[in-house]
């Protein structure tokens, strides 16, 4: 059965264009143009995802993740206009699983969707064994092999790929993952992450392009690129 | 001689104009004398204005019992007057408030020159009227010539009447003045017929006064000042057209001024001389060491003769020089004054021929200047014994009783001396030795007690050493010579001592002075904003005066606001503010010491500028006495022109600075309105047409136009964005520690679409530090300049983006292949919607991003550079890193 996605905007040309691109991906799809309407759909569709946009005529989106995450059990992604990384960080801390900028380019969109709704399909059991390109990660046993070669990793660099690879495809705050590899350390920096972040890449990426496995989201966090 | 012959109006003139509408206007009926008929025409043509429907009150009319006036009056509504007991006595004056209360359109005031009972408001009633018109209420008014107060001495001279109520010039200068003019023949009728009222107790000096020469006199003299007065608003209205009048300005007046009494005398002849000439006027006072030993009357008297020069237009000035002649020959080269009044007291023939005329020497040391010389009257008055006293203060004194005792000391010393030395001296030397006694009293106690040293020197010299000794007559004539001798070094070196000590007195006074106005200057030059401005006034007045200070000055709300105060729990009641106010609308000074609301404890100078009051100082002292000496006034009056100069300053700088930035925002919105219908339409209409020809079969080109144009369009919109953001000052820095390697990706990333057909090379060493930046913004910069690159690079040709650590600075450039940019005019790619030549539209450049490159990096505290790249074959952009913002080497620990 298709996956149902409700779409949650009060600009008409959006809702028309997302409706076309994700019936065209397969998708059933329910419409929303204010936040009223998105609690009504959302607990008589019980959508797997909602495409959430956070300026709506009668509240701001914002406040409406928290009640839809009550309300359904689907994953939310953010399509907003608003760029500021605070927005995008209390939107993630808030229980959105994704931000999309607009302008958006529609099959990142469609990627990030698909992502979502697998890392969804397994909630609440997390994979031993995370695969992406070349690269494994053994998660309980803490082993990375690139090209069925072990890599050395320190272990900050494996604390901070446990929780990528946790939420692969999926953007983690910089706050989650110091949360999880610096966890009861006395002033954890932004700066321990990112030299952390340089080694992984040394080691995952090297010699394609910097970011092509571990993306980095301005000012919010990283994201571990699924395949696809 | 016309100055210039341009036909500007001159602002001042017209500001002067401006201040006018909304006054009441003043008519004033001048009568030659008594009894002409003034307050009669007066209530015919109140009478006349009411018939036509103005609103007319007699406010207060005199009619001293005549008839035909009782009758004038009865036709008007007479308002009550306002009872004052005094001395026994119950005096009616003028109702002011209830005049205010009533505010009619025209009131008529009898007797401009009176003065009123003490406890009234103003001292004088032109000043109620001054107040009336302030209200806008028209006034009518009567005075005679001899109440004019620069004819005051003039008529004095031929009438030997001195009047004491005078009204100043400036009343007259801004008055209609209408001459109420009978023959002199017919006045003495009317006198004889006993039509004319005189005060009882007057009236026989009063009938010299009526002698028709002295009528005719008076009566040349009305005429004239009328015409005068005509002849001066005419100037005025000239000037504020700007009709080419003729200006007489090459003339310049300087009148000298002393201490003597007569010295007023002067300034009013000076007044008149400027009146003649047009001319411009300066009262000037010479400080020399004799100023430092006048009484406090005639450091007063000298302080009233230059408020009256300022009551009467003029300037005044106060120069410190060894001598008056000095003095005043050096400030009439610097001001290049050409005409000079000064006075010549009666000195004795004697004096004359020991110090030669100071007049001959003045009129010789000023070539090229007119001189006036006037006598100097002393006009017997309350006053007229001062002259004594000063005299009696000038001699130092009898000195001090240690003095003498000290000096009998070194004269016995001298003679046990001269006794033991006796055998090996002869008496010649001996009369040397008693001379340091002498000499040392004089020049450490003055004449009286060098004096004392000589005598008592010649006396033991006479008793000890002359034969016959032991007694005090002398047989040889040759030692009478010496006794004289030791007399005479005793008064000579006294004087010497006095005059150095004197002259060195004044010019620390003088050096105390300057220092302390340098010193208030000093602290405001520094001072760019009002209310530090404001501050530092009321301190530097406060600390010099020691007195307490407040600043006033029109506030938003209106009327007068605290800008600033020494003591935060100043206290201004109702009085005080009345005089505060006064002193601003007047621009005179009001309050305690001054002539206006003596009753309030503070007194009020006006800071005043060529466009009017813009401030007003208050001083007080804690005891309640008067908060300046009169000997203080000069010092507070340069102190309060400079602080106006100064706050006026920094009216104008800040009015330039809001215009200059209404100018730099206008021409950002003009140059923003052309970029926002350029950018925004050329890509909408490549949108537009690529999506029409959709319909015939789409074509991965026209896709590829609708993409690219469509986030074009995107990256102009986040530019405008930006830049409202740096224009509207909200900027909101979240700074964090970046990786270049990570953010130039990042930037290459979404900056794909500009840099399409452009290979791109990132050169950024893996190991290059880590700085500290908004992510955010320095993003954004990157793909401005990315964006630049592509655009202005060749088609085809290699972008780099290139690290480097070099001399603890990080260098972030992009480089490109293409025609680079002008020498000598990198720097210009940073303003605004500025695109250089050689960069035609079709490149399709905003002029904004480089514009938020420079704003972004600057916020973030970092530097931009734009210059060509070294082998010259393309543009190079770049942003630097100074060291505070490089993160130091991270520990190993806390990253293993």
């Amino acid at each position: 059965m298709a996956a149902r996605i409700l779409i949650v905007d009060d600009e008409v040309a959006i809702r028309r264009l997302l409706r076309n691109t994700l019936e065209r991906a397969g998708y059933a799809v329910a419409e929303a143009m204010n936040g009223r309407e998105a609690l009504v759909q959302a607990s008589a569709h019980e959508p797997d995802a909602i495409l959430l946009d956070l300026g709506l005529p009668d509240r701001d989106g914002l406040t409406l993740i928290p009640m839809l995450r009550k309300q359904a059990n689907g994953v939310i992604l953010v399509v907003s206009a608003r760029e500021a990384t605070e927005e995008k960080v209390a939107a993630l801390d808030l229980g959105a699983d994704d931000y999309v900028t607009k302008p958006f380019d529609t099959d990142e969109l469609l990627a990030r969707l698909r992502v979502a709704l697998r890392h969804h399909g397994g909630s609440g059991v997390t994979p031993k064994l995370v695969r992406r390109g070349d690269i494994t990660i053994d998660l309980d046993r803490r082993l990375v092999c690139r090209a069925g070669r072990e890599l050395h990793l320190t272990r900050k660099e494996h604390d901070v790929l446990a929780v990528l690879a946790r939420h692969i495809g999926r953007v983690v705050t910089h706050e989650r993952i110091i949360a999880a590899a610096w966890s009861g350390e006395e002033d954890p920096r932004v700066e321990y992450l990112r030299i952390v972040i340089r080694n992984l890449r040394q080691k995952l990426e090297a010699p394609g392009p910097v970011g092509s496995v571990i993306a980095n989201e301005l000012g919010v966090g990283y994201r571990l690129r699924s395949d696809s | 001689m016309p100055l210039s012959g341009d036909d500007r109006p001159d602002p001042d003139a017209l500001l002067r104009q401006a201040a006018q509408e909304g006054r009441g206007r003043l008519k004033i009926f001048l009568g030659a004398a008594p009894g002409v008929g003034k307050t009669y025409e007066m209530l015919s043509e109140g009478a006349a204005r009411r018939r036509d429907g103005v609103d007319v009150v007699v406010a207060v009319v005199e009619t001293h019992g005549r008839a035909e006036t009782e009758a004038l009056v009865r036709g008007h509504e007479v308002l009550p007057r306002r009872d004052v007991p005094y001395e026994g006595r119950t005096l009616h004056e003028m109702d002011l408030d209830a005049v205010l209360a009533r505010a009619p359109r025209l009131a008529l005031v009898d007797e401009l020159a009176h003065t009123n009972a003490p406890g009234s408001r103003h001292p004088k009633r032109f000043q109620d009227v001054e107040e009336l018109l302030a209200a806008g209420i028209d006034v009518y008014s009567t005075i005679n010539i001899q109440h004019v107060e620069s004819l005051n001495d003039v008529v004095a001279s031929f009438t030997r009447v001195r009047v004491r109520e005078t009204v100043p010039d400036r009343i007259l200068e801004m008055a209609e003045v209408e001459v109420v003019d009978i023959p002199p023949d017919e006045l003495i009728e009317r006198l004889k017929a006993g039509k004319v009222y005189l005060p009882h107790e007057a009236t026989r000096a009063l009938n010299h006064f009526f002698s028709k020469s002295n009528l005719s006199a008076l009566r040349e003299l009305a005429l004239r000042r009328a015409a005068q007065a005509v002849d001066a608003q005419m100037l005025e209205h000239v000037r504020a057209i700007g009709v080419g009048g003729t200006w007489a300005g090459s003339e310049r007046i300087v009148v000298a001024v002393s201490e003597l009494p007569g010295a007023d005398g002067l300034v009013r002849a000076a007044k008149r001389l400027s009146d003649a000439l047009k001319a411009p006027w300066t009262a000037l006072f010479i400080e020399t060491p004799r100023t430092g030993q006048f009484t406090d009357a005639q450091h007063a008297r000298i302080a009233a003769t230059m408020s009256l020069a300022t009551q009467l237009g003029g300037a005044i000035a106060t120069v410190p020089a060894s001598s008056a002649l000095e003095g005043i020959q050096a400030f009439v080269a610097d001001a290049r004054a050409t005409q000079l009044v000064v006075g010549k007291s009666k000195r004795s023939r004697w004096f004359e021929l020991r110090y030669g005329s100071v007049v001959d020497r003045l009129v010789r040391g000023t070539p090229g200047v007119t001189v006036h010389v006037l006598p100097v009257e002393e006009v017997p008055g309350p006053g007229g014994s001062e002259a004594t006293q000063a005299g009696r203060t000038r001699g130092r004194g009898w000195g001090s009783p240690v003095g003498y005792g000290l000096t009998l000391l070194g004269v016995a010393a001298v003679t046990a001396l001269a006794s033991t030395l006796f055998h090996v001296l002869n008496l010649g030397n001996v009369a040397l030795l008693y001379l340091l006694p002498v000499m040392a009293a004089a020049s450490l106690y003055g004449l009286r007690t060098g004096l004392f040293a000589g005598l008592a020197s010649s006396l033991c010299y006479n008793f000890f050493f002359l034969p016959p000794t032991g007694t005090l007559t002398v047989n040889n004539p040759e030692n009478i010579v010496s006794v004289f001798v030791l007399l005479g070094v005793a008064v000579a070196t006294s004087q010497l001592t006095a005059r150095v000590r004197a002259q060195a007195d004044i010019a620390a006074a003088s050096a105390r002075t300057n220092a302390t106005l340098a010193g208030f200057l000093h602290q405001l030059s520094g001072v760019s904003e009002a209310a530090e401005a404001a501050r530092v006034i009321c301190n530097d007045v406060g600390r010099l005066f020691d007195v307490q200070a407040v600043l006033l000055a029109p506030s938003s709300g209106g009327g007068l606001g605290v800008l600033a105060a020494t003591d935060p729990d100043y206290r201004l009641d109702t009085m005080d503010l009345a005089a505060a106010n006064w002193a601003f609308d007047t621009g005179g000074a009001a309050g305690k010491g001054s002539g206006t609301l003596a009753a309030s404890e503070w007194l009020f100078q006006p800071l005043k500028s060529g466009a009017g009051t813009l401030a007003v100082l208050g001083l007080a002292r804690e005891n309640g006495s008067e908060p300046v000496r009169a000997d203080q006034l000069p010092l507070l009056t340069s102190l309060v022109n400079q602080a106006a100069l100064v706050i006026e300053r920094l009216r104008l700088q800040a009015e330039i600075r809001d215009v200059d930035a209404v100018r730099t925002r206008d021409r950002l919105r003009a140059a923003l309105l052309s970029s926002v219908s350029h950018d925004l339409r050329t890509p909408l209409t490549a949108v537009l047409a690529a999506a029409d020809a959709l319909d015939h079969g789409a074509t991965p080109e026209l896709i590829g136009t609708i993409k690219s144009e469509a986030s074009r369009l995107n990256r102009f919109v986040a530019n405008l964005l930006d830049m409202t953001r740096v224009e509207a000052g909200a900027l909101k820095l979240s700074v964090e520690a970046v990786d270049l390697s990570d953010a130039v990706a990042g930037a290459a990333h979404d900056a794909r679409r500009a840099l399409e057909g452009h290979p791109v090379r990132l050169d950024v060493p893996p190991d290059l530090p880590l700085v500290r930046a908004d992510p955010q913004l320095l993003h954004h910069c990157l793909l401005n300049l990315l964006d630049n690159a592509g655009r202005y690079g060749d088609p085809g040709t290699e972008i780099v983006i290139e690290g480097r650590h070099r001399y603890g600075q990080l260098r972030l450039a992009v480089l490109d292949h293409g025609p680079g940019l002008p020498p000598g005019r990198e720097t210009e790619v940073f303003e605004t919607f500025r695109r250089l030549e050689g960069s035609d539209r079709a490149a399709g450049g905003t002029g904004l991003g480089l514009a938020i490159v420079k704003a972004f990096a600057e916020a973030m505290g970092l530097g931009v550079e734009a210059g060509n790249r070294e082998d010259g074959s393309g543009a190079a952009f770049a942003i630097l890193f100074p060291p505070s913002l490089i993160v130091r080497d991270v520990a190993q620990e806390s990253i293993s």
